[in-house]
């Protein structure tokens, strides 16, 4: 490594912050992969692995990818849910690898919701 | 490809002990086998604070916090947390009050009521990793510094901001600063600069814990002071039973020499500075100013007399600039966000004068008899009672509180009238006890007052490096005294001599270790003067824990003769057939009250 300037400095704090961001609990979007028994035997490991290698393809580090469980829609599997920071969460279905990476570029960056995929947006009522 | 999820082990020394390597250890291997070594890393991190609950981890970006946890329990907290998104509850937190375990941070009231400054990066990042550092804006300060400020200005925006010295004495630090800077252009000379890392105070170890965290902050604060006051060599004093933070410290100065932020030419600009790592071998003593140069120029580490400050003739009779580690620590983000962010938390007016008020943060360990023990950062104000009720979570077993100690060992005790009493550099100076370097030792109604002075005494009779005689004679003869009070065998006039003792040592020693030797002894007597008195006049310990003051004897009418304490008792004191009403032979007893931890039914009595 050599030795830094103050430009280098500042270059390398910006290409690092977005993983630490994480650590730090700040995100712009937060994609959840619905990884119960159901999920992950309809390919929901196969969909995570592509939202990954998507996410490491774009070089975006401010969007958190979290996994939960089953969503309930065994039978509409592998599901994902998308919460863009001030909307409502987006929830899809019957998600492959290509479909994925197709909501993250459209819905995460783009902002457009993916209506072929979506299945409804807002959450259920809890409490 | 990037990591969607971090675990975030704690490494500090507390959570080592308890097998944190072993644990991190064996969730990578949990992670790997089953296929998630490339979702999701294990960090280890600096103290995360709760060292009461070691080992402890927590899950991020969900906030989720673990602790206590087992080799055992590394299976399922994979499986359902990290594979299928379920956070586990039952190897969550569980306040000693509360109902449920509370899952997140910010829900549990020992991470909610703190604010870290210093401590920002603990738990975050990996100590080991400049990289990380620098991702949280490590070293942005330094480049501000030195592209953006001149030497005044670093110093001027230092005595804003009211920042006093975090390592005892409270002393404004732009003021040290602009005297050193002055005293070497003066002299023609260039001035050394010093971190002090010789924490000795008994319970507290937050400079530890800071450098295990987060050593590159410590690195970064130094720097940024020897652009201001003109030096290019510097120190870290650190005491060699802190392999830990030694270890980190040596790569953390290994990494940022690589990067060209130590040494020549630092970031590209003409400055040059590096820093050594010296290690002391853990005299209390060497954490005074004047002792610790001397120790560093490898003489005996003994106190000189003041009257010319080290700042002017220090290190080899150079201007030296010492400063605490958690005073370091605390200067990058105050050049990086400006003085008046940093008075904005704290209390008094430090715009005028850096003497009236306390600014910023303070950093506490939190031990003794107190539910959530561990490493606090507080704004300074807080009160004591949300200190040891809120974050410390009250005093464990439902016991009462009744003093709490601060200041390390010649610090002073505070009584539950003081609870509501703000935390800062004058109010507990006022109080009678001191700000110190931040052990806070919290005591409930089983402490013997005047056993404590004895201990505190104790501590620092061995400590004292003998070389004036109102602190090495003082002290031995308080102890004596205290001793025989312990022992019953005060006698009147006993009190007396220790206050006229304490003032003598108030007056005459050479350096503050003496002169605030005698502050464990005036503030047990000024607030629990009632113990004193029991022991001396009545010979009973209150509390109960001065074994010469002390009988146990077993009550007849409620020993159901279940034999716990029979089996408790190391030395075959207490005699009985099973569910007959036992016996227990005062000659035998050591006075060791295992006994009485075992009867169920408080049928062992204590006199």
């Amino acid at each position: 490594m050599p030795r830094l300037t103050i430009d280098d400095l500042k270059k390398m704090r910006d290409q690092t912050a977005g993983a630490i961001a994480l650590r730090a609990g700040t995100a712009r979007a937060r994609v959840t992969v619905h990884m119960g028994t159901c999920g992950i035997a309809a390919g929901a490991r196969e969909v995570m692995a592509a939202l990954l290698a998507e996410i490491e393809r774009q070089g975006v580090t401010d969007v958190m990818v979290a996994t939960s469980g089953c969503a309930g829609l065994c039978s509409r599997e592998p599901m994902a849910t998308v919460e863009v920071l001030g909307q409502a969460p987006v929830k899809y279905v019957n998600l492959t690898p290509r479909d994925i990476q197709e909501v993250f570029r459209r819905h995460v960056l783009g902002g457009d919701v993916v209506t072929e995929s979506a299945l409804a947006a807002g959450c259920e009522t809890t409490g | 490809m990037a990591f969607r999820s971090h675990v975030l082990v704690c490494a500090g020394t507390g959570c080592v002990s308890c097998g944190s390597y072993e644990l991190g250890a064996a969730i990578e291997s949990e992670l790997a086998a089953r296929d998630l070594a490339r979702e999701v890393q294990v960090v280890r991190t600096g103290c995360q604070g709760f060292c009461a609950e070691g080992p402890v981890l927590i899950v991020q970006p969900d906030d989720v916090f673990y602790c206590g946890l087992k080799k055992s329990d590394v299976p399922t907290l994979v499986e359902e947390h990290l594979l299928k998104g379920r956070p586990v509850r039952k190897l969550m937190y569980t306040p000693p009050t509360a109902p449920a375990p509370v899952p997140t941070l910010s829900q549990i009231p020992f991470f909610a009521k703190q604010r870290l400054v210093v401590l920002r990066n603990r738990g975050l990042i990996d100590p080991e990793r400049i990289d990380d550092y620098i991702a949280r804006d490590g070293y942005a300060a330094l480049a501000k510094a030195l592209a953006e400020m001149t030497p005044e200005q670093i110093i001027q925006e230092i005595k804003l901001s009211g920042l006093r010295g975090r390592g005892g004495g409270g002393f404004p630090t732009g003021v040290k600063w602009a005297t050193c800077r002055q005293a070497a252009i003066h002299r023609g000379v260039e001035p050394i600069v010093v971190c002090n890392a010789d924490e000795g105070d008994p319970g507290a170890f937050m400079d530890r814990s800071i450098i295990e965290s987060d050593p590159h902050a410590v690195i970064e604060g130094m720097v940024i002071a020897a652009r201001a006051i003109g030096a290019t060599q510097g120190f870290v004093y650190i005491r060699h039973e802190y392999p830990i933070a030694r270890e980190r410290l040596a790569k953390a100065l290994a990494q940022a020499r690589e990067y060209g932020l130590l040494g020549r030419g630092i970031l590209g600009t003409k400055f040059d500075f590096d820093i050594s790592v010296v290690q002391g071998a853990g005299a209390f003593v060497c954490g005074e100013s004047t002792a610790l140069m001397a120790s560093l120029e490898g003489k005996v580490g003994e106190p000189r007399a003041k009257y010319i400050h080290t700042v002017e003739y220090g290190y080899k009779n150079l201007p030296t600039n010492l400063n605490n580690v958690e005073t370091w620590a605390n200067v990058p983000l105050i050049i990086n966000r400006g003085a008046a962010w940093f008075t904005s938390m704290g209390t008094g007016d430090v715009s005028e004068n850096p003497w009236n008020g306390s600014s910023g943060t303070k950093v506490f360990s939190l031990v003794g008899k107190v539910n959530n023990t561990g490493l606090i950062e507080v704004p300074m104000g807080i009160t004591l009672r949300e200190i040891i009720f809120d974050i410390g979570g009250g005093i464990p077993r439902g016991r009462a509180f009744k003093a709490v100690q601060t200041g390390g060992p010649s610090g002073g005790c505070l009584p539950s009238s003081h609870l509501d009493m703000p935390v800062d550099f004058d109010s507990l100076t006022a109080a009678g006890s001191m700000m110190g370097s931040g052990g806070m030792i919290v005591m409930d109604d089983q402490t013997c007052m005047v056993d404590v002075a004895r201990y505190f005494i104790a501590f620092l009779t061995e400590e004292s490096c003998g070389k004036c005689i109102p602190c090495r004679e003082g002290l031995r003869c308080s102890l004596d005294v205290l001793t025989r009070i312990t022992e019953g065998k005060g006698e009147e006039g006993d009190v007396a001599l220790l206050e006229e003792m304490g003032g003598v040592m108030q007056d005459a020693c050479l350096c503050a270790l003496g002169s605030s030797a005698p502050n464990p002894v005036v503030s047990t007597l000024r607030y629990f003067r009632d113990e004193y008195d029991a022991h001396v006049r009545e010979h009973r310990c209150p509390a109960g824990v001065c074994k010469a003051l002390i009988t146990y004897e077993i009550d007849q009418a409620k020993c159901d003769g279940c034999h716990a304490c029979v089996t408790a008792c190391s030395t075959g004191a207490i005699t009985g057939q099973v569910k007959y009403p036992h016996l227990l032979n005062k000659d035998l007893c050591i006075k060791c009250g295992a006994c009485m931890d075992a009867c169920k039914r408080e049928a062992v009595l204590r006199a």
